[in-house]
């Protein structure tokens, strides 16, 4: 064999294993999709948001858990989305070049991707310990920190984006540079902005670690923020484990409730952030 | 009539002082609050260290450092040790790297040089996509069809052929159980995939076509310019992408907890059950009665975060140098 076919051959052989690996990698993909969306779809009916979530061997529905976790959720980035974005406002209007700049933004990334159950111990030292109690409060403080880095992180990056001619025209005006930032800086910035917003709600929406021992699990109906309170993903993680076949049927209706809502606000978010580029 | 004109002159000239004093304290305030919040998030990764460490005191103080060694797990007599949990974290997450590191670059390899254009995109989006889709979707995957399949399958398998082949037969031993080590580790792989492949063609992006095109048009073939070209110039960011990936895993909790087998026992068949940092907290911290039981627990957390800080640290700096280059 020639040494030319011999390297033809060497890299077909290669490029054919990146073909397979790739056709692998996504045939699993799939698979778990189609598995989710065949065991979601079967379980899926009128009663999961209508009833509450039911003793093992009765009918029942995942409604408390459901609206358990919209209202951490919420909560949640009701009080960590502002300290992100004011964070992320100064790292790029004020402190662009500063030393602390660059701590916090390595810092930031490395929150980005800490184990979330250790932030549930963090939540759970701080405000479980101290209150006495397993409440709905911890639940959405620890969501709440889980959306910091997100939108610290997006903040940064889109204001970055904004061009600095804007922001000299508007000083040539004679605007302070609050209202720089306020008016010209988050306007133009605006859809990035809602953008990160977005990603923050899809990545803490399915976060269950750090719910486990802060808003623990209620079994029935709770809107009382200073109380237990169930969250969807904490009632798939103990539904999915039991040995019960309907509990085990309600962990893949809520598993596929979940995705499909994650997958819903990561593409709204992407085309937010696509027209944004283009224009 | 001047005293009317003067006294609103004064009038205006009292409201445009008043103005700008507002403007001014607005901006200070605006000020202040923006640097505070930053400040805030440095606190916050303080506090977590404070508090881990405030909570880990009572079993760190008793254990001392042969908690790291011990493999001792007995809430009744109270001994804790963290050892099979860490051994668990990095053996699932180490395994988890060797399947998903080749195939990401492979997919990423793909992506950049093989795919056709159309399809590009599409591709790229989807698997985008999946790495956002939260992890107990892979656990409970993983423990209802993945487990079951593999107990019927691959594991049988692997223990009837490798059973005359030393060192082997103790890796892959025992009756197949479906959960363990093993599955964990291939719900890591699958999960931390699409983590690899995006960042991995992000990184083979930042290759200047120019240096391509010149490796082509010398006579390369796709392999040669993938190995001699673009792998040395990306070198770092690939590794950078690989340890935050790593990063990932090793903190992941919930696809791991349904598979892993929740077993404070080092096995030395990877198809056995054993247990991660992460799984022991889900699974025991609720249940954890005793003040040396909760603080154990904690002092896991303490070791998990200070080794996934480690990881990522590095990892941020490597993807940060990459980042120079292309500015460059």
């Amino acid at each position: 064999m020639s040494l030319a076919t011999a390297r033809k051959l060497r890299s077909s052989l290669a490029m054919a294993a990146c073909v397979a690996s790739a056709a692998l990698g996504i045939a699993a993909l799939t698979i778990i999709l189609g598995a989710l969306l065949w065991n979601g779809f079967s379980s899926l009916n009128l009663a999961v948001f209508t009833q509450m979530t039911p003793p093992p061997g009765a009918a029942g529905g995942l409604l408390n858990a459901i609206v358990g976790s919209l209202i951490m959720t919420v909560l949640g980035v009701a009080i960590g989305a502002p300290l992100g974005l004011f964070a992320g406002t100064y790292m790029a209007e004020y402190g662009r070049y500063s030393r602390v700049t660059a701590v916090v933004r390595f810092i930031n990334d490395i929150l980005l991707s800490a184990p979330s159950i250790v932030i549930g111990l963090f939540v759970y030292e701080i405000t479980v310990l101290q209150m006495g109690h397993f409440s709905a409060y911890a639940g959405a403080l620890a969501l709440s920190l889980l959306v910091v880095p997100v939108v610290v992180r997006t903040t940064e990056d889109m204001l970055n984006l904004v061009p600095g001619s804007l922001r000299e025209a508007a000083t040539a005006l004679g605007l302070p540079r609050s209202l720089i930032i306020r008016h010209v800086a988050y306007k133009a910035a605006r859809a990035g902005l809602i953008t990160g917003l977005l990603l923050a709600v899809a990545r803490v929406s399915g976060e269950t670690a750090p719910l486990l021992f802060t808003a623990l699990n209620n079994q029935f109906w709770s809107t009382n923020l200073n109380a237990p309170m169930s969250s969807l993903p904490v009632v798939i993680f103990q539904f999915a484990m039991s040995p019960y076949k309907d509990w085990q049927n309600l962990a893949w209706a809520g598993a596929l409730l979940i995705t499909a809502a994650v997958l819903a606000l990561s593409i709204t978010a992407r085309i937010l952030g696509a027209q944004k580029t283009s224009k | 009539m001047t005293e009317a004109v003067l006294s609103d002159h004064v009038k205006a000239g009292g409201a445009r002082a008043r103005a700008l004093k507002g403007f001014k304290l607005g901006d200070v305030a605006f000020h202040v609050v923006t640097k505070s919040s930053a400040i805030a998030v440095l606190l916050l990764l303080g506090g977590v260290i404070v508090s881990l460490i405030h909570g880990s005191a009572p079993a760190l103080g008793q254990f001392g450092f042969a908690f790291l060694t011990s493999q001792a797990w007995n809430p009744v007599t109270e001994q804790f040790g963290a050892a099979p949990a860490i051994y668990g974290t990095l053996v699932t997450s180490f395994l988890a790297l060797l399947i998903a590191a080749p195939m990401g670059f492979g997919i990423a390899v793909f992506l950049t040089e093989l795919c056709p254009h159309v399809l590009r995109r599409p591709i790229g989006v989807a698997i985008e996509l999946l790495a956002g889709i939260p992890s107990i979707i892979y656990g409970i995957w993983g423990m209802f069809i993945l487990a079951p399949v593999l107990q019927a399958t691959l594991q049988p398998w692997l223990i009837a052929g490798f059973a005359d082949v030393p060192v082997l037969n103790d890796l892959f031993a025992g009756p197949p159980y479906g959960i363990g080590i093993a599955t964990a580790s291939i719900i890591l792989a699958i999960m931390i995939l699409p983590l690899i492949a995006s960042i991995s063609r992000d990184v083979f992006e930042t290759v200047p076509p120019v240096l391509k095109e010149a490796a082509y048009g010398i006579g390369c073939t796709k392999w040669e310019v993938m190995r001699s070209i673009v792998a040395p110039y990306t070198g770092v960011g690939l590794v950078g992408g690989v340890m935050l990936a790593l990063g990932r895993a090793l903190g992941e909790t919930m696809a791991v907890t349904f598979v892993i087998g929740n077993a404070h026992k080092i096995h030395a068949s990877i198809l056995g059950p054993g247990t991660t940092i992460s799984a022991t907290i889900a699974n025991e911290f609720t249940e954890a009665d005793g003040a040396m039981y909760t603080s154990s627990l904690i002092a896991l957390g303490l070791v998990l975060f200070i080794i996934t800080f480690f990881v990522l640290a590095a990892s941020r700096l490597l993807l940060a140098r990459i980042k120079r280059q292309e500015g460059r």
